[in-house]
């Protein structure tokens, strides 16, 4: 039960315009974003990292979290994007945003074609397609190892500065403001995609599947599209990674990638635009401690804490928040 | 797309239409013909197959035989979406809602899918003023203005009965195909969803199935009995509760249940 009777104050129009409207937090949020650039200097690599895991795990809320489709493999696309933006790096080019767009348009049509796939299935099968198709990439890029370096990694990229000022420097200055920065513009697209009437329709896909042709909708199409969308952000996501440390391993396409983004958005609170963030800065935070305190050991305490978070907070850490502060209003 | 639905033509026609799940036949032949501006009920006992012979219509099945033609147009080999685009509707016997939306949302999407505009992720759902407002003059219409914001979930039953049918009309149905409506709503609620439903344009075309006879004489023009998967009989009302095979096989005599 609300507290206020809403029908009361608003039309049908403001209030689908509030649902969009930013709020006090989400503004504190990405303020914050900017602290690590005063007050953790030394972390700023760190930082770095975690912006771009952010923007990985932002890629797969929109097909999970939003559209209800659980994939194992998403690191194929964030792969993709690394050795796009770093071939051509290397090979082409070293302007940034020139890489990054290479990175998004290959992840993209790679993203479109297997869409075609994707979204004939459900469930365990598609869990187990895109699984397949991760380990297909990874396996690929192994042995076009003239390509891509295979397991001795991709070597030698160097980057130009950004906007051609902009040095990529050894403290990572300029590497976490670049990542945040497309970080932050992915946000702004993304977050218009979910308050938009596809957004709404793919949360029609989550909720129930079997209304939507009976509502006149082509869910196979509205999926296409989305896992495109996403394909093409997870794209740019592993482009700056490659971008940011000039180099890059075959790690990017391997499961631990797809399952730990899989785990940070579990953990942060999927379909909630902010649990991908939030689980990914846990997530990276926690891994860069526990590993100094056990570097043998510290998938443990990661392990430890998924189990926790999933038992105590189903919704993840974001939905046990929101449980609280409504709680709390309450009273 | 087919022209005004005029009078006296048929909406929606069903020719030999067939359905067997292995030696289990659902539909046996089944011929039927709803003209425009119809109200037939579809009646007979449990397991007759009258939820099946909806699902074939509306393509959720696809027949082993026959054909299905909606506005004078073969529609048998499309899928359920583009039979819903072409202007045919249904609700579900069991709640197929959306419960994290609320009525509002639910019905604004079907308004954009309708409107084709539901791909548009450029766009904030608010600037779509006319489709937000379509939405809500359905759900007012249908009693369900002041429950709008509410998550579907957490909605009494019977408001979720006519959210089910709210979503079907904003597809702009010609022809909607109602599973029992009232289902598992108190009998003396039932009637609000009745009344409902007998306050829908006369230019469209129903067809309801239902248990309560009562009901079924009050708002039926037109009644079709099935029984195990076949048409038993049709006709009037009046010839319907006077028909001794009818009531020997639904009305009384045999009981069921």
């Amino acid at each position: 039960m609300t507290a206020s009777d809403p029908a009361a104050a608003m039309t049908p129009q403001t209030y689908m315009q509030s649902l969009s409207r930013w709020r006090v937090l989400e503004i504190a949020f990405w303020l914050a974003t900017l602290l690590p650039f005063w007050l953790f200097p030394t972390y700023l690599s760190l930082a770095s990292q975690i912006a771009i895991t952010a923007l990985f795990a932002l890629s797969l809320d929109l097909i999970l979290g939003y559209a209800g489709i659980v994939s194992l493999g998403h690191a194929a696309f964030f792969g993709l994007g690394a050795y796009s933006a770093g071939i051509f790096t290397k090979f082409v080019w070293g302007e940034p945003f020139s890489g990054l767009l290479v990175a998004a348009l290959v992840a993209g049509i790679v993203g479109f074609a297997s869409s075609f796939i994707i979204s004939r299935f459900r469930h365990l099968t598609l869990i187990m397609i895109t699984l397949g198709l991760g380990l297909l990439l990874h396996e690929a890029a192994n042995s076009m190892s003239w390509l891509t370096g295979g397991s001795d990694g991709l070597q030698g990229v160097s980057i130009k500065p950004v906007f051609g000022v902009f040095k990529f420097d050894l403290y990572g200055y300029t590497a976490y403001g670049y990542a945040l920065g497309i970080l932050f513009l992915c946000f702004l697209f993304t977050r218009r995609l979910i308050n938009s009437p596809f957004g709404l329709a793919l949360r029609g896909i989550r909720e129930n599947f079997t209304r939507m042709p009976a509502i006149g909708a082509d869910s196979r199409a509205h999926i296409r599209k989305v896992y495109t969308i996403s394909a093409i952000i997870a794209g740019i996501a592993g482009g700056i990674l490659a971008q940011t440390t000039e180099t890059v391993a075959l790690e990017v396409l391997s499961f631990e990638r797809s399952a730990d983004v899989l785990v940070m958005l579990v953990l942060g609170g999927a379909g909630r635009l902010y649990g991908g963030l939030i689980g990914a800065g846990v997530f990276m935070i926690a891994r860069d401690q526990f590993s100094g305190i056990a570097p043998q050991y510290w998938y443990f305490w990661i392990g430890v804490l998924l189990v926790v978070v999933v038992m105590l907070l189903p919704n993840g850490i974001l939905g046990g928040l929101s449980k609280l502060t409504a709680r709390w209003r309450r009273k | 797309m087919s022209a005004q639905p005029v009078k006296g033509t048929v909406a929606l026609s069903a020719r030999g239409v067939q359905k067997s799940f292995g030696s289990l036949v659902v539909a046996r032949d089944i011929n039927i013909d709803l003209p425009v501006g119809a109200r037939y009920a579809l009646i007979g006992p449990n397991g007759a197959g009258k939820t099946t012979l909806i699902n074939l219509m509306t393509g959720m099945l696809v027949p082993n035989a026959g054909q299905i033609t909606l506005g004078g147009e073969d529609v048998t080999a499309m899928k359920p979406q583009e039979r819903v685009r072409r202007g045919l509707a249904r609700t579900f016997q069991i709640n197929t809602l959306f419960a994290g939306l609320n009525p509002l949302e639910a019905v604004t999407l079907a308004v954009c899918e309708r409107r084709g505009i539901a791909g548009r992720f450029w766009q904030n759902i608010a600037a779509n003023k006319d489709a937000i407002e379509e939405a809500y003059e359905i759900l007012a219409k249908l009693k369900l203005g002041d429950a709008c914001y509410r998550t579907t979930r957490e909605l009494p039953y019977g408001r979720q009965r006519l959210l089910e049918i709210a979503l079907a009309l904003a597809t702009k149905p010609k022809v909607l195909l109602l599973d029992e409506p009232a289902a598992g709503v108190p009998h003396e609620e039932s009637g609000e969803i009745f009344e409902v439903v007998a306050g829908l344009s006369d230019e469209l075309t129903l067809l309801f199935i239902e248990h309560d006879m009562h009901v079924v004489f009050r708002f039926a023009t037109h009644i079709i009995v099935l029984v195990g998967g076949a048409i038993f009989t049709q006709g009037s009302p009046a010839e319907i509760s006077t028909d001794p095979g009818v009531r020997e096989v639904y009305l009384g005599t045999r009981k069921h249940g």
